[in-house]
């Protein structure tokens, strides 16, 4: 503080004088170094991605044509087609938000809109211990539980390894997510729009299903959205209960349901195929080893088109109360 | 349902009998002159206290709320006016703790009774908040969504007049008539207000609510509100909280005056002090805390 006897030292408008602060800079230096470090990773991961896959594409086994149209991955018969890893995928993702997404957004609207704050603050560390759960017990779920649960009750026709068991496994895997990201958004709608509803006479029903949800909408989609690039990405569950063999195919020929888009059949996934290689004995600077590198720039682009889709969804949210 | 948009037709005086809310059709044609002398009105509140939790928010209210008038509750801040209000169509259960004591008669029916249904009860006494709260809908769905909800099985035609009937009431059609499927958030913050009182008419409700229904808006947008309280008040009852005693002399057929004491404990609780034809109350208070209150000695 200035007394009255420096002020008199000091002219005003050397005290106005903007001071240096070291540690502010030193602080402000180092928060941008950390977000840059990300940034920075993020950028390694896709140069190491394309570099290698530049590696893959260049051999004269395989062309960028036959890798994203043939639908036939056998890497020891030198057909490297992406399609049936594609499915695979695709395939336990749908079969995952086909159990996720119903089960996490019931969640979500009881606990938003009619838990108690008691049975909240229960409900909600529990949801969240699931997601602290390895993956790989999850795995090991689907193969001794699920996987026989489902055998006792469609018979023989369900695999060993199958898509459905490991993709309903995945969806138990995701339901937090959906529901937390889910509660948030129900959470942040305005409770007087609920006022309004219950002034108008809506039971308690009408006004989650018809206000909340439908204004939270946006939030919602962004967070199943998440919850679907987590579902594309997920390895070990895949990898243990669906099996480790392509499903090859070949449109028109097979039975569409019956073998393409059966949910008893196994089917390697792109992060499975990925997982197996890296972890197995195949040399360095092979073909089979350089798709790996292929695969994961493939992964890489959708979880990031799934990423930013998010991100455009959740903007407009954003912008729905204004 | 379908009887329930039929039966809350503007004249209140022929309520249908339900099972839940069983009507007293008294005469209730002289009922703007003498409000005491006429009989019950359409709420009246005998002996209410509003808790919540363990504070009593508001003690001993009796008050008659008669059919057709506007009835201001005025009162300096934690006096609990809106607590009152909001018990009167028992909005006051959307909050856990929240407790009514004594009897809300609606018709002559205890809203408090056991069994009774407050979802029922809002349709019947509609609510216009403090802030705008349009949905985040178009215009034309935020007024077709409460009718929907209220059993309104009308075909699209029908349901178009009446959303243009309920925005001509609201004074508001001749402004939005030509954007009924923009959001209702792009209007300005009285056209929303409009457009939320509108939104209450189309349920056809014979009360309607008011909680400082214009303390968010600007001077002139006020005026309209309150120039349409005056045309509603034809067809509803209309029971309105206001910071603005200005307000309460323009637009009002009674006031009534709340006050709030502290106990032994501290604890603030409100009261009625008076509940008066509203020239009467801002003339001639027959309280002195009253004349204290609106001369500006306190408050």
């Amino acid at each position: 503080m200035a007394t009255g006897s420096d002020i008199q030292d000091v002219s005003m408008e050397e005290q106005l004088e903007r001071k240096r602060r070291p540690l502010d800079t030193f602080i402000v230096g180092s928060l941008f170094i950390a977000g840059a470090i990300s940034i920075a990773i993020t950028l390694g991961i896709l140069w190491e991605l394309g570099s290698e896959s530049l590696l893959f594409f260049t051999d004269e086994v395989v062309s960028i044509g036959s890798f994203f149209t043939s639908t036939e991955w056998s890497p020891q018969a030198g057909s490297f087609g992406i399609w049936p890893l594609i499915l695979g995928t695709l395939l336990i993702t749908f079969i995952a938000l086909l159990v996720a997404v119903p089960v996490g957004l019931s969640a979500a609207i009881y606990l938003s809109e009619y838990a108690s704050a008691r049975v909240r603050n229960f409900f909600k560390p529990v949801l969240e211990i699931l997601v602290g759960i390895p993956t790989v017990v999850f795995g090991f779920f689907a193969l001794t539980f699920m996987t026989p649960l489902l055998r006792s009750i469609f018979g023989s026709t369900v695999g060993f390894f199958n898509v459905l068991s490991a993709g309903m496994v995945v969806g138990l895997l995701i339901v937090p997510l959906i529901s937390s990201l889910a509660e948030d958004a129900m959470a942040a709608v305005p409770n007087s729009l609920r006022q309004a509803s219950y002034g108008l006479g809506a039971s308690r029903l009408e006004t989650s299903l018809r206000v909340v949800v439908p204004a939270a909408l946006s939030g919602i989609a962004a967070g199943i959205v998440v919850a679907m690039s987590r579902a594309v990405g997920e390895t070990m569950v895949v990898t243990l209960a669906a099996g480790a063999s392509p499903r090859n195919f070949s449109l028109g020929e097979d039975s569409l349901f019956g073998y393409i888009l059966s949910p008893f059949e196994g089917a390697q996934t792109m992060t499975g195929y990925i997982a197996i290689t890296a972890s197995g004995d195949i040399s360095y600077d092979t073909i089979d080893y350089n798709s790996i590198f292929a695969i994961g720039l493939t992964l890489f682009l959708m979880t990031l088109g799934l990423n930013s889709l998010s991100r455009r969804i959740v903007k407009r949210f954003r912008q729905e109360y204004e | 349902m379908n009887d329930t948009t039929e039966t809350l037709s503007v004249d209140t005086a022929d309520m249908p009998p339900d099972p839940t809310l069983t009507a007293a059709p008294t005469a209730m044609k002289n009922a703007r002159e003498t409000p005491e002398e006429a009989g019950p009105g359409v709420i009246e509140t005998k002996n209410m206290d509003v808790f919540y939790g363990d504070f009593k928010a508001v003690a001993d209210v009796s008050m008659n709320f008669a059919f057709n008038e506007i009835s201001a509750l005025i009162g300096p801040s934690g006096c609990g006016k809106s607590t009152v209000l909001r018990s009167l169509n028992r909005m006051n259960d959307l909050i856990p703790t929240a407790r009514t004591d004594g009897e809300v008669l609606y018709h002559g029916a205890n809203i408090y009774a056991p069994g009774v249904d407050p979802v029922e009860i809002r349709r019947r006494i509609g609510m216009v908040f403090q802030k705008p709260n349009p949905f985040p809908k178009s215009i034309f769905d935020n007024i077709a969504w409460g009718a929907k909800i209220n059993g309104f099985k009308g075909s699209k035609a029908d349901m178009k007049d009446l959303v243009e009937g309920a925005l001509r009431q609201a004074a508001l059609w001749d402004e939005v008539k030509d954007k009924l499927n923009e959001s209702g958030l792009s209007l300005s913050g009285g056209q929303q207000q409009r457009l939320c009182i509108a939104r209450a008419v189309a349920t056809q409700p014979d009360v309607i609510l008011m909680d400082e229904p214009c303390s968010a808006l600007d001077p002139i947008a006020t005026l309209r509100i309150e120039e349409l309280m005056l045309e509603l008040k034809e067809n509803y009852s209309i029971i309105i909280v206001t910071h603005n005693m200005q307000q309460a002399a323009r637009v009002s057929d009674r006031t009534a005056f709340f006050n709030v004491e502290l106990d032994t404990k501290g604890q603030r609780t409100g009261y009625l002090v008076e509940f008066s034809p509203t020239d009467q109350l801002f003339t001639s208070p027959k309280e002195k805390a009253t004349e204290d209150y609106i001369t500006g000695r306190f408050g």
